[in-house]
């Protein structure tokens, strides 16, 4: 990574970390949910920017593991131990990415997108229909979960800062081993399958195993984001796993620039604080948003961040 | 269930499915044809429904606010086709479903300036009020049967127009294999506009017919679409009669599942539609348009 | 040449930084000023979808009561924010997080749908932020999630049910069909009709439920024509309430199978409705004939404000501006003095429209209930369905 890079990038993490200190509490929460996001984004990043996978249910595994934080709390007074329900969580949500990796990925192309589309509005619709839990009006969980091993409690996630900094950190830990993995051969492979899958193939390479490897792995990690998301608010709801939320996720990681995984952080932060500026300008918000996002793809195809590499490189040959 | 009410549900059940039917088949028109995938085009069923309600309050008559929507949309069809969606065709998916998506919300904030966010009924006709009497205790509604009749006129005049004209030869050609019919030195751009128009023309129509039937509110756009998409990856992207075979389907298995099995009549059409996927891919029927 | 580029950059960067800083420390110092300023309030209300009549109404009748008592309360001027919840439970938490923690309200008004509700709810009590509940009926918010700064000054979702199936007993009605939209509002109605027609001698042969907001009923009017009861129980409230109504007349079943309902399947709606609601019998805590002298005043002070017919909505947003008026004027204006103002408003004897009104230990209204019956585009109230209905509350643990 070039050296300039590098300071950009301390730069925004020392500001992430400054915020709490100098913003208010509505900006505190709104960033921790960003942040979760873009983790969310950063896994479907995976699949869509690195391995060519473009899916459209990707918000079915983040519903899961948002449910299951409901779910596998015995009452919604109990306080449950973030050390076993995480994992549980996540476990859920991976296998339940196994399962629908095993049964889409063979198909392919647009039929792969409405493959994913489908399964996911199953997931929505059992939310939504059946008794599991709350219905259209979703459920609640009154305790946060608690962070406590033995008698040492290192972090209270009902502590809107503390929770903040958990996020950070889930951010931080989320990229740096996301890069290790795209570092690696596995990485490599799964570019390799973007770019030209039959190739691959011929190299003696097992795609589908490394797809669905891909694919369940990005459902663990999306996994991740919708457990945090439940408990910033301890509100949970079918929405969470409708194709609104797969399109929004989407939607960010092509806004900031597929593949690298910096766009996704990117496009996170720029869709959220659009949608938080417009809505507190107009009431009819979703018309500068709509033109917003036609703009950018438009003028910015390949995303925002391929664009301020460009900007730079255009101020570099002035200088 | 006794014989007048299963056939009563069948009805309700045909009447959902051709409803679905005439949205459906524009969209898969565009996507067959033209290769884009569009995810406003639920949006053009909400305006049709809109407009069937300003219209009809205006000029008193739903015919005659039927009639005027029809030509309004397809002079919309034609022209969004010229300034916004013919720059689509060089995008990849990826970049049409983003492009396609703020147009949803334009569109929708568009609505909401010009006639409000209230739910809105439309009247129906006073000729078409009546109720006809089906078995002992119920009476089955007659507009709700006009809107099957319209729906089977407008289907018919569609494969009429696909079989036996040459605007129909080039469509379906077009359908098939894209890059041949342009290489043949047909106007492809006249195509896709007419296609274009045409789909807007039918999903409006759907909406404007259904409006007073089904109240016109604002998420109607949205629910409408991811049951299209539904419709043409079941019957097969850009065949006409697939669209027909699959919207009939799933009417059915949205009508008979409301009725039987509440909670999970959402799970299975997307089961279906998985099924279908992972069996045969390419839909019931393969890219014979019509 | 570089090396000056990344200073300039480098210098950019810390100045916004600095500038950002700078905003947020002055945001986070403001709310330090207290009395003299405006008293906030925040509305969240649905102001789009199928219930944004209902939340106009309640915002209206909040207004008027201000409005007469010379746009004060408590000597205090008002503040209002507000936000368009469209009723949609999952966007919820984000829109009543930015009343308390963006706009700093010192009081929420809100709102219609239940499930909304219950998101205001948990945000009120995490926040211990002051809340009046105008409309939205949710059992819980008076049950097992009541709290002191929780006030509802409208019905709980089973009050009217309770009626409802009270009268429906009385009246002879031996077997039921219910229809309603499947979310907390229509479940508890639901189960509050089925609780006393039951115990009097009914059945409920069939719960049906529409996912909300949707309004396609054909497949499931076709349901009850074939399951034959004697009579259908149908909560549905706003665009909902009209389209039902009209569909159940168009589907011939109004005459063969009697339509009982809680009133928001009439309140607000008639005008829309026209001849399809004509004679239907509904249970509600206001009937828009109540001859009191109360109740013709306000009913002429609203049309006359608001040029339309007031309905049970706005007599709630009515109440609700009276309560928090009640509570203002016992601290003389100082909302800090959070236990003399929950004492205040706990005991309060709100003069309302509907009849003089109390609220119970867990903080709901104890009200009557009247029989009504639609006649000349008016609900008409025939007589008392349920006195001094309480709410249960069960599962509070206050008082």
């Amino acid at each position: 990574m070039s050296a300039p890079r590098r300071a950009l990038l301390i730069l925004a993490f020392l500001a992430l970390a400054l915020l709490p200190l100098l913003a208010g509490k509505f900006y505190v929460d709104l960033f921790a949910k960003i942040m979760i996001m873009a983790v969310f984004a950063m896994s479907l990043d995976l699949l869509v920017g690195v391995t060519g996978l473009v899916s459209l249910g990707h918000a079915a595994f983040f519903g899961l593991a948002s449910y299951m934080v409901v779910l596998a709390a015995p009452d919604q007074y109990a306080p449950v131990s973030l050390w076993t329900s995480l994992p549980l969580a996540v476990a859920a949500s991976a296998l339940l990415a196994l399962i629908i990796g095993a049964l889409a990925l063979r198909t392919r192309g647009v039929y792969f997108i409405m493959v994913t589309l489908a399964f996911s509005q199953m997931v929505y619709f059992v939310f939504h229909d059946t008794k599991i839990a709350g219905g259209s009006d979703g459920a609640y969980i009154y305790v946060k979960p608690q962070a406590t091993i033995g008698s040492w409690s290192p972090f209270d996630l009902g502590n809107s800062t503390h929770f903040y900094y958990a996020m950070l950190a889930l951010l931080v830990l989320t990229l740096g081993l996301l890069r290790l993995l795209l570092a690696s051969r596995f990485g490599h492979a799964l570019r390799g399958i973007r770019s030209n899958e039959q190739r691959m193939r011929a190299l003696g390479f097992n795609t589908y195993a490394y797809k669905l490897a891909a694919f369940t792995l990005a459902g663990a990690i999306a996994g991740v984001a919708g457990y945090f998301a439940a408990v910033q608010f301890g509100v949970v709801n079918p929405e969470m796993a409708s194709w609104h939320q797969s399109a929004n996720v989407l939607l960010m990681v092509i806004l900031g620039g597929v593949g690298n995984l910096f766009g996704a952080i990117v496009g996170a932060f720029a869709l959220v604080l659009a949608q938080d500026f417009f809505s507190s300008l107009t009431k009819h918000w979703l018309l500068p948003m709509g033109a917003f996002i036609i703009l950018v793809v438009m003028v910015l195809p390949r995303g925002l961040i391929d664009t301020l590499q460009t900007l730079r490189g255009w101020a570099g040959r002035r200088g | 269930m006794d014989l007048p009410i299963f056939l009563i549900q069948i009805l309700n059940s045909v009447q959902y499915g051709l409803l679905l039917f005439l949205v459906a088949s524009g969209l898969t028109l565009i996507f067959g044809i033209m290769g884009v995938i569009n995810l406003a085009h639920g949006s053009f069923y909400m305006l049709g429904a809109y407009a069937a309600f300003t219209l009809s309050s205006l000029t008193g008559n739903l015919f005659t606010a039927i009639a005027l929507g029809v030509i309004l949309a397809v002079a919309f069809g034609y022209a969004l086709e010229w300034v916004f969606f013919s720059f689509l065709y060089k995008r990849d998916h990826l970049q049409q479903v983003l492009l396609t998506y703020g147009l949803i919300l334009v569109f929708e904030e568009l609505r909401s300036l010009a006639v409000g966010d209230d739910v809105h009924g439309v009247p129906v006709p006073a000729s078409l009020s009546a109720s006809i009497p089906l078995g002992s205790t119920m009476t089955y509604p007659l507009y709700n049967l006009f809107i099957s009749a319209a729906c089977l006129v407008v289907a018919a005049l569609l494969f009429v127009l696909l079989r036996c004209t040459k605007l129909g030869m080039m469509i379906r050609a077009g359908a098939a294999n894209r890059e041949m019919v342009q290489s043949l030195g047909i106007d492809i751009n006249f195509l896709f506009r007419v296609v274009f128009a045409l789909g807007v023309a039918l999903a409006a129509f759907a909406g404007m017919i259904a409006a007073p039937a089904s109240s016109v509110y604002p998420g109607m756009g949205n629910q409408v679409l991811i049951i299209c998409f539904v419709v043409v990856v079941i019957g097969g992207i850009g065949s006409v009669i697939g669209a027909l075979v699959a919207a009939l389907l799933i009417g059915f298995i949205d009508t008979f599942g409301k009725v039987f099995l509440a909670d999970y009549s959402g799970i299975l059409v997307y089961l279906l539609m998985a099924i279908v996927l992972v069996w045969r891919p390419e839909g019931l029927f393969r890219e014979n348009a019509a | 040449m570089a090396g000056n580029d990344h200073g300039q950059q480098r210098r950019r960067i810390v100045q916004a930084l600095g500038a950002a800083g700078a905003l947020g420390a002055m945001g986070a110092a403001a709310p330090a000023f207290a009395q003299s300023t405006k008293l906030k309030v925040g509305f969240m209300l649905p102001y789009t979808g199928t219930y944004a009549a209902l939340g106009r109404a309640i915002e209206n009748g909040f207004k008027l009561y201000v409005s007469e008592q010379g746009g004060k309360l408590g000597g205090r001027e008002l503040e209002y924010f507000t936000v368009d919840d469209e009723s949609e439970p999952a966007k919820a938490p984000d829109n009543v997080n930015k009343l308390i923690k963006r706009d700093n309200v010192d009081v929420i008004v809100g709102t219609v749908h239940s499930g909304v509700q219950m998101a205001i709810v948990k945000a009120a009590r995490d926040n211990n932020t002051l809340l009046i509940i105008p409309n939205a009926g949710v059992d819980e918010a008076t049950g097992p999630l009541c709290a002191p700064n929780v006030f509802r000054v409208s019905f709980s979702n089973s009050q009217p049910g309770l009626a409802m199936g009270i009268v429906a007993a009385l009246r002879g009605y031996k077997t039921a069909v219910t229809i309603t939209w499947k979310y907390a509002a229509g479940e508890q109605s639901i189960g509050g009709f089925k609780e006393t027609f039951e115990k009097g001698g009914g059945k409920v042969l069939k719960e049906l439920y529409v996912p909300f907001p949707n309004v396609e009923f054909q497949a499931l009017l076709t349901e009850i024509a074939s399951i034959k009861p004697t009579c259908t129980y149908a909560f549905f409230a706003g665009g909902g309430a009209v389209k039902f109504v009209k569909d159940y007349a168009a589907a011939g079943l109004k005459d063969k199978v009697a339509l009982l309902g809680p009133g928001f399947l009439t309140d607000g709606t008639l005008d829309a409705q026209g001849a399809a609601a004509d004679g239907l019998l509904t249970t509600l805590h206001y009937a828009d004939n109540l001859t009191t002298p109360r109740n013709t005043a306000f009913r002429l002070a609203y049309a006359k404000a608001y040029s339309s017919k007031a309905d049970v909505y706005a007599v709630q947003g009515y109440d609700a501006a009276q309560l928090l008026g009640i509570g203002l004027r016992a601290v003389g204006g100082d909302i800090g003095q959070r236990p003399l103002l929950i004492r205040a408003m706990a005991a309060a004897e709100i003069d309302s429209p509907r009849g003089k009104i109390t609220l119970s230990p867990s903080h709901n209204v104890v009200q009557d209930f009247y029989l009504r019956k639609v006649e000349n585009g008016e609900n008409k109230s025939i007589g008392l369905a349920a006195k001094a209905l309480a709410d249960p509350g069960r599962g509070c643990t206050m008082g």
